[in-house]
């Protein structure tokens, strides 16, 4: 770790081991499937086999009659008591989207989505008796592929008219930011180079190892809801909106969450047909998905074609850079939708100083499974567009590819930066994150043994990808997102309760699912107060604890929530203040407060922070008025994004006479402001490096020409498994953020964001000399071979389930064959 | 209905099952044994992975009639006299986990791959694990947590 923070640290910066891994290492955990009350009802399903179809007819009958069964529902019985799916961003005034019924009666839109539901006394009797629901169905036209369904030849829904949801469009002249991107390409047509390609970003399932599991309890006074949700706030706000349940008269409890990213922000359908029937019925109803259930009808994330434009001069200084976007929602707007790719909007022209800009998005409608946030949710897309056309660009130009960016990026003396999109990044060192990451990865030892292997003509040759990268985190000024046309804020809320036996119980709006709230919170509260990590308790997930929050989803958690945190600090240790000085016969201005102490300057009296409490617990001998409370809330509303950023560099092995990929090494080195825990940041960037990785190589939601999802198991989605992946060399550098007290800019996303183009570039960087200057992704060895031996056409062609090769032990023998 | 008597983390249940009950699920519903949790319903994702007589099985590939007379390690029944197992030690030193979901059944699984090979290389590490799926690690500490278990005490189940 390079530190350049003189501020002196106790718990920040420490690796603490976790809190949260007791309960997780011994089996004592609460996920919601887990939960057993009274009198529980258990649900199935009924879901759609067809893309595009109409309702006919239901026959529950058999269903209903079959044993244990307490009852059976079609959207008609459900009604208008079922509520609706909301978007919370529409991204334009005049976005297209149908109404989303958590069950429809008449019409289903994609294969998966739910007609009917079976409550029975067991989770097996349910099952069993769902399948004998009998639905007729009247099939449809379906709109499938992306840029089919963008010519309206097929309505994915035929009301609407038209496929197209919102075009949305961000342009530096019209901002005033800067110049105009046509005039810029144009330019370059003439005396510059311009560089123009088109990218497809796969579709992926987030599979998040926990299904997502309901459990509605209706009796009592207020309706509880436990889901495996990133945002029960969310669902909170949207159940009240929808169903017309007072928002008092609802707690929505996120226990245990296994894994979410991005993939449980969602209001979703299981959720709100589990409320209605609980209600209805009056008795608590749990339902949990299978995982054939969850690949099929939870999220997805990416699914984009990007048609791309870089305009440059010949000496490689890039002057523009065009963007533009088509992007697959799927049947409906999920609840972010199309702000996903908006997200990227403001990131394609990365840490480079771009002289005109232009961003346009247009979101589609089809007949498959909605999208919405993946890990790094538009950022990624971002991120991969500008560093494959980086590296476009030095191949075009024959400059070294780490050249290029240095000549373009912002220098560390430039900051604060305003970039052509108008954001302003305050602080980075692109050149030092640079340096040691090259350093590490031995790059120029590296590039010998490539320029060895091409001369020698081996049939492994080496590629070397790089991805130097950017990314907005810490979502967000709510002023932002109010310009942005979203639906809420991006505060977060914290309480700090300083309890009588010297215990601090902390609250926080933010919802952990993984992340290690609990330790990493702690240190921060503990360093604040000066008491013991181990006093320290972190509350969240349950709105009727934690009744304020905005969730936990684009690495948001510290830079927002931790700073929440810090207010809500520093507003206790202002109440106790004066109660030191009453106490100590003192004068407030005496008082100071250092390492968990009141004490009166130049004297050796003092009184630890809780002694204060147990004094204002007792109340006995307060300050005249004085409420006798230390307890404190505050909300932390952003005032800019955080800008995290890192140089990516990754070394395969590329077989030419088979297309297997081999990774050789990875070194990664994070620029992330202050590191609270260096053991949870590094977790954070193997766990993101990997999602991002397998986007590059293996995974992918393939559809067949029905529409059915082809990948709907875990024998077909292949998530990478320890034996596809290697160790991975990873640093981290803290320049501080200046936007927040802390310094912090945010970890969560950056590994997924960074790395997928850092692995295209070195599989491209291996056979480029071939002829080959693009491949689909996932970069499967049988697209890599078919790019080699059609010598460098694009390889579009779908991917072959079969071809899928890790799970074939000759392909693993040989160490991390991918 | 059929009657089974299984031991279960050094407990005796004797039980009427179904027939077509999964052990994972008479672990879960009918024991109360949620420390072992499912993941998928194909038997990729390992996170039901439990012991039978001191080998390793997914859960939801075995009924629960076939653990008849035969004896059940969970993650539940791996701490001795408050005393954690060196391989749950070593997955919390290392940083193993995040979410927690897959960590059971990884756990189970990696005090297998050691009672095999007491010494395993790291690729042997990684072939050990590919039967269970991680979404939050990358593997790469899981890995670690394994070698330092290796190190420190050798298999033991």
């Amino acid at each position: 770790m390079t530190v350049t923070d003189d501020r002196p640290t106790t718990e920040v910066g420490t690796a603490r081991l976790r809190k949260e891994d007791q309960r997780l290492i011994t089996g004592r955990t609460k996920w919601t499937d887990n939960i057993q009350l009274t009198g529980m009802l258990h649900m199935a399903m009924v879901r759609s086999p067809f893309a595009h179809a109409k309702i006919t007819a239901i026959d529950t009958s058999a269903a209903a009659a079959a044993p244990n069964v307490m009852a059976v529902y079609t959207g008609a019985d459900l009604g208008e008591g079922q509520g609706v799916l909301i978007n919370a961003w529409p991204i334009t005034p005049d976005q297209k989207a149908p109404t989303h019924l958590p069950m429809p009666s008449e019409r289903v839109a994609f294969a998966g989505e739910i007609v009917a539901c079976v409550v029975a006394r067991s989770a097996a009797a349910a099952r069993d008796a769902a399948e004998l629901v009998d639905v007729d169905y009247e099939e449809l036209p379906a709109a499938l592929e992306l840029k089919d369904a963008l010519s309206d030849r097929v309505l994915a829904h035929p009301d609407l008219g038209t496929n197209k949801s919102a075009y949305w469009v961000f342009d530096s002249k019209e901002a005033g930011t800067g110049g105009d991107v046509e005039e810029a390409i144009a330019k370059a047509r003439t005396d510059g180079v311009v560089i123009e390609r088109e990218f497809r970003q796969n579709r992926l399932i987030p599979a998040f190892m926990e299904p997502r599991s309901v459990v509605v309890d209706p009796t009592g006074e207020q309706n509880v809801m436990w889901s495996a949700t990133q945002v029960p706030h969310i669902v909170r706000f949207a159940l009240a909106a929808t169903t017309g349940v007072p928002e008092s008269k609802i707690r929505v409890i996120a226990p245990d969450v296994g894994g979410g990213f991005g993939g449980k922000l969602q209001v979703t359908p299981e959720e709100w047909i589990v409320w209605s029937v609980a209600r209805t019925l009056g008795k608590p109803v749990k339902y949990t998905e299978t995982r054939s259930e969850s690949l099929v009808a939870a999220h997805h994330g990416r699914d984009q074609w990007q048609k791309l434009t870089m305009a440059a001069e010949k000496d490689g200084t890039l002057t523009g850079f065009k963007v533009e976007l088509t992007a697959d929602l799927g049947a409906y707007v999920a609840v972010v939708g199309g702000g996903v790719p908006v997200l990227g909007a403001f990131m394609f022209n990365s840490i480079y100083k771009f002289s005109s800009y232009h961003f346009a998005c247009q979101t589609v409608f089809t007949n498959k499974t909605w999208t919405d946030a993946y890990r790094g949710a538009g950022r990624p897309e971002a991120t991969f567009g500008i560093e494959r056309m980086m590296d476009e660009l030095a191949a075009e130009l024959d400059m070294e590819p780490l050249e290029l960016r240095r000549k373009n990026w912002i220098s560390s003396d430039e900051f604060p930066f305003t970039t052509v999109c108008g954001m302003e990044y305050d602080s980075g060192n692109y050149e030092a994150a640079t340096d040691e990451a090259t350093a590490s990865f031995g790059y120029d030892e590296l590039r010998a043994e490539q320029k060895r292997r091409r001369d020698a003509g081996d049939p492994v040759q080496l590629g070397i990808g790089i991805s130097t990268f950017t990314e907005m985190c810490g979502l967000a000024p709510s002023r932002v997102l109010g310009s942005l046309n979203y639906g809420a804020g991006g505060w977060e809320a914290a309480s700090v309760r300083m309890l009588a036996t010297g215990k601090v119980e902390v609250v926080t709006g933010a919802s952990a699912h993984g992340q290690g709230h609990e330790t990493a919170f702690s240190q921060i509260v503990a360093d604040q107060l000066g008491v013991p990590f181990e006093d320290v308790e972190i509350l969240h997930g349950d709105t009727q604890i934690s009744h304020k929050g905005m969730d936990t989803y684009g690495s948001r958690s510290l830079v927002v929530g931790g700073e929440a945190l810090v207010k809500a600090s520093e507003k206790v240790i202002a109440k106790a203040k004066p109660v030191a000085a009453h106490l100590l016969e003192a004068s407030v201005d005496d008082i100071e407060f250092s390492a968990g102490r009141f004490g009166v300057r130049g004297t050796d009296q003092g009184l630890s922070i809780q002694e204060i409490a147990l004094a204002v617990f007792a109340a006995h001998n307060l300050p005249d008025g004085m409420e006798p409370t230390l307890d404190a809330d505050a909300v932390y509303d952003p005032v800019n994004f955080s800008f995290p950023h890192g140089t990516h560099l990754c070394a395969v092995e590329v077989d030419t006479e088979t297309g297997a990929i081999k990774m050789r090494k990875y070194t990664c080195v994070d620029d992330i402001g202050t590191v609270i825990n260096p053991l949870i940041v590094e977790g954070q960037v193997h766990g993101g490096l990997v999602q991002g990785i397998a986007q590059a190589l293996w995974e992918d939601a393939v559809y067949d020409d029905a529409g059915t999802l082809v990948s709907g198991s875990f024998v077909d989605y292949t998530l990478p498994t320890a034996a596809d992946t290697i160790s991975y060399d990873v640093h981290h550098r803290s320049t501080p953020s200046l936007t927040n007290t802390l310094g912090t800019k945010g970890v969560g996303e950056a590994g997924t964001i960074a790395s997928t183009p850092a692995v295209v570039n070195a599989v491209i960087d291996a056979i480029r000399h071939l002829g080959v200057d693009d491949i689909v992704m996932p970069c499967t060895p049988e697209r890599v071979w078919k790019a080699i031996r059609s010598a460098g056409a694009n390889q579009a062609a779908p991917t072959v389930g079969a071809a899928q090769p890790h799970f074939d032990e000759s392909e693993t023998e040989n160490g991390a064959a991918l | 209905m059929t009657r089974i008597s299984v031991s279960v983390d050094g407990a005796t249940y004797t039980d009427d099952v179904e027939p077509r009950t999964l052990l994972v699920h008479y672990l879960r519903e009918q024991l109360g044994k949620t420390g072992t949790v499912v993941g998928c319903d194909t038997s990729n994702c390992g996170a039901c992975t439990v012991h039978l007589d001191g080998r390793s099985v997914k859960s939801c590939n075995v009924l629960a009639v076939q653990a008849d007379g035969h004896d059940v390690t969970t993650i539940e029944g791996l701490a001795q006299g408050g005393e954690l197992h060196p391989m749950q030690k070593a997955f919390h030193e290392c940083h193993a986990l995040q979410c927690g979901y897959c960590t059971p059944g990884m756990i189970m699984q990696s005090i297998d791959v050691l009672n095999d090979n007491p010494h395993p290389s790291e690729q042997e590490i990684r072939e050990g694990l590919e039967g269970n799926l991680c979404r939050c690690t990358g593997y790469h500490n899981i890995v670690r947590a394994v070698q330092q278990a290796a190190s420190s005490t050798g298999a033991q189940a």
